[in-house]
């Protein structure tokens, strides 16, 4: 059976999330500097230039959801009222807490559990789900819960938006301020969004290898070098570390090396990844001999907007932006411009049953993709971290079904 | 007899099934046997049968193509598909033309549509849901004490057909003692059953022009093809060997190699 292919850079990036986590445990045992915890869209920029360190419980999830933890605690949340359909990042890691259990704990020695912060700071713009989780751990632990109240549904992005939230940005500053003493230094504002739009370009380079035919990279392999773009934009270390992925990749399609032997088909994945079952996908895809070239997660964490010259404007602009905050019109566009540039031949939609604001098919937008645009697609049930709500027979069976009638029609 | 032969076998949830044709894509032999837990003996025993059926010696089959659920348990054959495909091809063997496959399974339920030529232009599944599945009415039949062999005649007797309102297998399960409580008739409920299978096929997929109905609900009771024909106003077409016509279109498959 074909392998899938690892690239060199993926030592550092354990290396580089390794330093991460234990940046933020040294800080919480040490007292100093303070903590915040922060959704992986929100204002990490603003909390770097505030002299945070950064911890996001996105991430948290998904490595429970990637170590196949996640469906033994998601139980635990629910018979504390919180209901197996909303969000699963947000009931595994309550769930995983409740039970005194982090992964981080098997993976990094001395960590012991997830960092207890000074502030929790969130962006609606995912979702309402993850303001209600750091409502929870807020009223837990009595540490204060602010955050950036955003827009849904957006069609174009305009200065009345981002005037309204740019307000926010500047009031959440103050308040952060307020509640744990910390103060904004305005310089290291700048500097940090610049690093981050750096990072942004990097990641949206480093992703846009997928272009080429073949593929050095899949959505799967992005699904794990996305790490550092997640948890430290706006740091130098993050810039470093997707220099030399890039580089990596380069030398692969200058060399010829393909992520899938045989690339017959090209696929973009529209909706978050089923973070237990990610192995057994990309296994799934390289015997397909099917690429996935790109996918919406992914691009999710370039925010070609931010500027350092314009720090709050920017910000508010970039986190706006985002394709999960926007219309239906946009997303369609959207898709059109991504077969543009990767040259995809059908879609994938997973339809995740606990994330409502990630599963874009509820909407009849596939059907609409296919009769205005020709694109072929296929839905698959499944979750982002329950692996209850994953029928992994019947997802292979529509996969291979959709894979066969992509080579029917060539 | 003599000859060459081909054959498909098609591991479904619930049963599996096999049919063996000659060089003319003639049927000469078929079988249906239970899945049970062991798919390659299931595979094995329904394949024998076919065997046994069409006078053939297993020698003289010359290549072998599976499908279904359990298609990557059968040891020794030549190629795999998926069902879907192998129902389309054995449909358009058959129905010539554009056609929009209704396949109603143990475990899921598949809408296919085909082009004139045959060629698949989309197909979907149900959800993880059972809702709609031969194992929503085995479930149903099950609870009323009724056996699968008497549903379709019960139904042809219905004069006063319930509507069942719920979704879920379960609480469809709940709302029917409600009936049975109430003395409605097993009749009307187990056409109001079937009733409820063809809405939740209809939710799949907008059908539009010929439906080919396929699947072992309906071989066995052909009053949903009926039912399925008055709701939609469209012509439904049943083809020959609708439970097999997913193994059929493996062996023609085998053919083809």
């Amino acid at each position: 059976m074909a392998e899938i292919k690892k690239l060199k850079a993926a030592k550092l990036m354990k290396k580089v999330m390794a330093d991460h986590f234990y940046e933020i445990d040294n800080a919480v045992k040490a007292g100093s500097p303070k903590v915040a915890w922060c959704t992986s869209v929100g204002p990490a920029e603003l909390l770097r230039a505030m002299g945070f360190v950064v911890y996001f419980p996105e991430n948290h999830a998904a490595i429970l959801g990637a170590s196949r933890a996640a469906t033994d605690y998601i139980p635990a949340a629910n018979a504390i009222g919180y209901s197996p359909e909303i969000c699963s990042y947000l009931t595994a890691d309550v769930g995983a807490y409740l039970k005194g259990f982090t992964p981080l704990q098997k993976i990094y020695a001395g960590i012991d559990s997830i960092p207890k912060p000074d502030v929790l700071v969130y962006n609606t713009n995912q979702c309402r789900d993850v303001k209600d989780w750091f409502m929870w751990y807020a009223r837990r632990w009595n540490v204060p819960c602010l955050g950036i109240e955003s827009y849904v549904n957006v069609g174009e992005v305009t200065d009345t938006h981002i005037k309204g939230i740019a307000g926010q940005f500047q009031k959440l500053a103050a308040d952060i301020a307020d509640a744990t003493g910390a103060r904004l230094d305005s310089d290291k504002l700048e500097e940090t969004v610049e690093l981050s739009r750096k990072c942004s370009d990097l990641w949206r380079e480093v992703l846009e290898t997928a272009a080429n035919k073949p593929t050095p990279l899949t959505f799967f392999d992005g699904t794990i070098h996305m790490g550092p773009a997640v948890v430290m934009r706006g740091t130098p270390v993050a810039n470093e570390y997707y220099e030399t992925l890039l580089a990596e990749l380069k030398e692969w399609v200058a060399d010829g090396v393909s992520a899938v032997d045989g690339e017959k088909h090209r696929i973009y994945w529209e909706g978050m990844p089923i973070w237990g079952k990610l192995r057994e996908n990309a296994e799934l895809f390289l015997r397909l001999k099917t690429a996935v070239v790109a996918s919406t997660y992914c691009n999710s964490w370039i925010f070609s907007a931010l500027d350092g010259k314009d720090p709050w404007n920017s910000m508010a602009r970039a986190y706006t932006e985002l394709f999960i905050v926007r219309d239906d019109a946009f997303k369609e566009d959207y898709f059109l411009r991504m077969k543009g540039l990767f040259g995809y031949d059908g879609i994938i939609f997973h339809d995740a049953k606990t994330c409502p604001n990630n599963s874009n098919c509820r909407y009849g937008l596939p059907q609409r993709m296919l009769e205005k645009h020709g694109i072929p697609f296929v839905t698959i049930d499944g979750d982002l971290n329950d692996l209850r709500c994953y029928s992994e027979e019947q997802a292979i069976t529509k996969i291979e079904a959709f894979v066969e009638q992509l080579g029917d029609r060539r | 007899m003599a000859g060459e032969f081909y054959a498909g076998i098609d591991v479904g949830s619930t049963t599996t099934k096999v049919v063996l044709i000659d060089e003319d894509d003639v049927l000469c032999g078929r079988s249906v046997v239970k899945s049970g837990y062991d798919f390659a003996a299931a595979a094995g025993v329904a394949l024998d049968a076919a065997l046994a059926m069409a006078g053939v010696e297993r020698a003289a089959v010359r290549r072998l193509v599976s499908t279904g659920y359990g298609r990557r348990n059968v040891p020794g054959v030549d190629e795999m598909r998926t069902e879907i495909f192998c129902h389309g091809s054995g449909v358009h063997h058959q129905v010539k033309g554009a056609v929009t496959i209704v396949d109603i399974g143990g475990q899921d339920n598949k809408v296919i549509r085909l082009g004139p030529a045959g060629e698949r232009e989309s197909f979907t599944m149900n959800r993880k849901c059972a809702a709609g599945t031969g194992a929503f009415i085995e479930e149903i039949a099950y609870r009323m004490g009724l056996e699968l062999g008497v549903l379709n005649g019960l139904a042809e007797q219905s004069e006063n057909e319930v509507s069942i309102g719920s979704f879920c297998t379960v609480f469809s399960c709940t709302e029917i003692l409600a009936l049975v409580r109430r003395g409605v008739q097993p009749a009307d409920i187990v056409k109001g059953v079937f009733r409820s299978v063809i809405k939740r096929v209809l939710e799949m997929d907008t059908i539009a022009g010929r439906v080919a109905m396929t699947g072992g609900v309906v071989a066995h009771n052909p009053i949903i093809a009926r039912m399925m024909a008055e709701m939609t106003g469209q012509e439904v077409i049943v083809p020959d060997w609708p439970q097999e016509i997913g193994a059929y279109g493996a062996a023609l498959t085998a053919r083809r190699l």
